[in-house]
């Protein structure tokens, strides 16, 4: 059993009220009662009503939650098939174009994503609006689900598949069987990394997006680069809120699966 | 035939929406100026066949990128953002290496609790993590009312709007990445190496420079690129917490295209950056190919 030394229980302190301090305080202020956030003038959920009053605020959250769940969609199943391509097609013509293309994206500067899509949108005719945002963030997302996916299918034993085969089952079956079972839990959370990129994205939609296309980043950009307003407070709030519980309920789930998975282990053995 | 299909549809996915806008961008940066819709006239006529391309070869003054180098803009935001990238970089490194040190020396039970709590803002919104540095900055921010409040200062410091709320969000934003490949390298360390060390009379610290230190170096390289890089061409963090004298990269590219609506300029920035970047991001991944042979 270790214990912490004073040294790493100050720099594990120091470091987490960075990280949270900030988000706390911006969600203190999302209950203030004035409309200055930096002189607390009472508690009140007067900012939560005004938002959902907000017309153009509703619009964009539509928008950006339509194109979240149709581009990780899309990156989901492009993802998973380049993922497939990556470990399991061996080598074919083109594997380090294929190869440089899957890894280039997740380096890339924004702007540059976002300004050559655009190019290529204008070139090809193709006016901007959801469907122009939604084929840019599948092509930057899928990159992001194919290394989540890879490094499962990596370390998964192909001696698995092989002994389905044998057994009697044909190659889909095989497939459906025992591959997507056990690459699923990484398919999962490809999208869900997919699908929060997605929500996220300020540069490469704001390059993408039309007049009528407006995100929810965008909108927010927009509104923050004059100052500090607390309804952007409130939207914050409710934003950090949603994304705590998914993410607390994600690791509880897998905990107790694999709770779950030892003790039918130690039941089999026994 | 099925292997065919499941190669070539995401194949021909990023050839068209990755590979050809790039291409598309090299073209434009090499176009002239115009103003009209598109604002440039392509110099390059495919239409033509060899001749165009013959033409085309002859008429190549690269007269967007003799801009970049007389219009010091441009030159002086390179630097800057290569500058406040090293910088931040360097400071992400300092507050991150604690960071993951502390985890691994906590007690096995708290690990998860800590990986999600480093974990967690990765999955919240960039933007409103930036913005919530804002309301701490100002002026009449919350940080300035604390220092005044304890009689630290007597005038608030400008800290919003310069570079130092630049680095600051950096630092901020950019942390997880830097703290996670540097845990993942601490975690493997083999303990009785340092207990070795210490039995042959070293120092704690001694022992951490001697052993802990080299053995992360792979986390600590991994980490650095992975802020270094998106630092570089950064666009929001400049544009919400710098100054108007804060100059980066991308926001000028930004600017270049939206306010000026000069794309080949625009596009001549974007090839430049790119160009700049391909050293760190072939460092990166030579350094993680390593890393994934010392994996297995």
């Amino acid at each position: 059993m270790r214990k912490l030394s004073w040294f790493n229980t100050l720099t594990l302190t120091l470091g987490f009220a960075f990280l949270y301090i900030p988000m706390l305080i911006l969600i203190l202020y999302s209950f203030n009662a004035g409309k200055l956030v930096t002189v607390w003038s009472g508690f009140s959920f007067k900012w939560y009503g005004e938002l959902f009053q907000n017309e153009a605020f509703l619009q964009a959250a539509w928008v950006t939650l339509k194109v979240a769940v149709v581009s990780s969609t899309f990156a989901t199943i492009l993802g998973t098939m380049a993922a497939y391509v990556m470990v399991r097609a061996g080598r074919f013509r083109g594997r380090t174009l294929f190869s440089g293309m899957i890894y280039a994206p997740l380096v890339m500067p924004e702007v540059i994503t976002g300004l050559s899509l655009l190019l290529l949108f204008i070139a090809i005719g193709l006016d901007r609006g959801v469907l122009t945002i939604v084929l840019a963030h599948t092509t930057f997302s899928m990159c992001y689900v194919s290394v989540v996916v890879s490094s499962r299918l990596v370390t998964f034993d192909q001696s698995l598949e092989e002994a389905a085969l044998d057994l009697g089952c044909t190659g889909f079956e095989a497939f459906r069987l025992v591959t997507l079972p056990i690459t699923l839990p990484a398919v999962i959370s490809g999208w869900l990394l997919a699908f929060t990129l997605s929500l996220d994205d300020l540069v490469i939609a704001s390059f993408t997006s039309g007049p009528s296309s407006t995100t929810l980043p965008i909108k927010i950009f927009s509104a923050v680069r004059l100052g500090v307003t607390p309804e952007i407070n409130a939207l914050s709030t409710i934003m950090i809120g949603l994304v705590t519980i998914g993410v607390i309920g994600a690791s509880l789930t897998s905990k107790r699966a694999i709770a779950k998975k030892q003790k039918d282990e130690r039941e089999a053995i026994s | 035939m099925k292997r065919f299909a499941l190669i070539s549809i995401p194949y021909l996915w990023l050839l068209a929406l990755f590979l050809v806008p790039f291409l598309i961008v090299l073209k434009i940066s090499l176009s002239d100026t115009e103003l009209a819709i598109p604002p440039y006239t392509p110099t390059l006529d495919i239409a033509q066949g060899w001749a165009g391309v013959r033409e085309w070869w002859a008429g190549l003054d690269m007269e967007n990128f003799v801009w970049l180098t007389e219009d010091d803009l441009y030159w002086k935001a390179y630097l800057s953002s290569l500058k406040i990238a090293i910088i931040s970089t360097l400071l992400t490194l300092m507050v991150g290496y604690p960071i993951a040190y502390g985890m691994t020396r906590a007690p096995d039970e708290w690990r998860p609790t800590l990986m999600m709590l480093i974990i967690l803002p990765f999955w919240t919104s960039f933007l409103i993590r930036v913005y919530s540095w804002k309301a701490i900055l100002s002026n009449e921010g919350l940080l300035n009312q604390l220092l005044i409040g304890i009689g630290l200062i007597d005038e608030p410091l400008v800290i919003l709007n310069t570079n130092i709320a630049v680095y600051i969000g950096i630092v901020y934003t950019y942390l997880p990445f830097m703290v996670l490949p540097i845990y993942a390298a601490l975690e493997r360390l083999d303990e009785s190496l340092l207990e070795a060390a210490e039995d042959l009379g070293c120092s704690r610290f001694t022992a951490f420079w001697l052993v802990t230190f080299p053995l992360s170096k792979q986390g600590v390289i991994a980490g650095s690129f992975l802020v270094f890089i998106p630092a570089m061409g950064e666009y929001v963090i400049p544009a919400l917490l710098g100054g108007s004298k804060t100059l980066m990269i991308g926001k000028v590219l930004f600017e270049e295209f939206f306010a000026n609506r000069d794309w080949p300029v625009a596009s001549a920035v974007a090839v430049v950056l790119l160009l700049i970047l391909i050293i760190p991001i072939v460092l990166f991944q030579r350094n993680e190919e390593k890393q994934r042979e010392a994996g297995k």
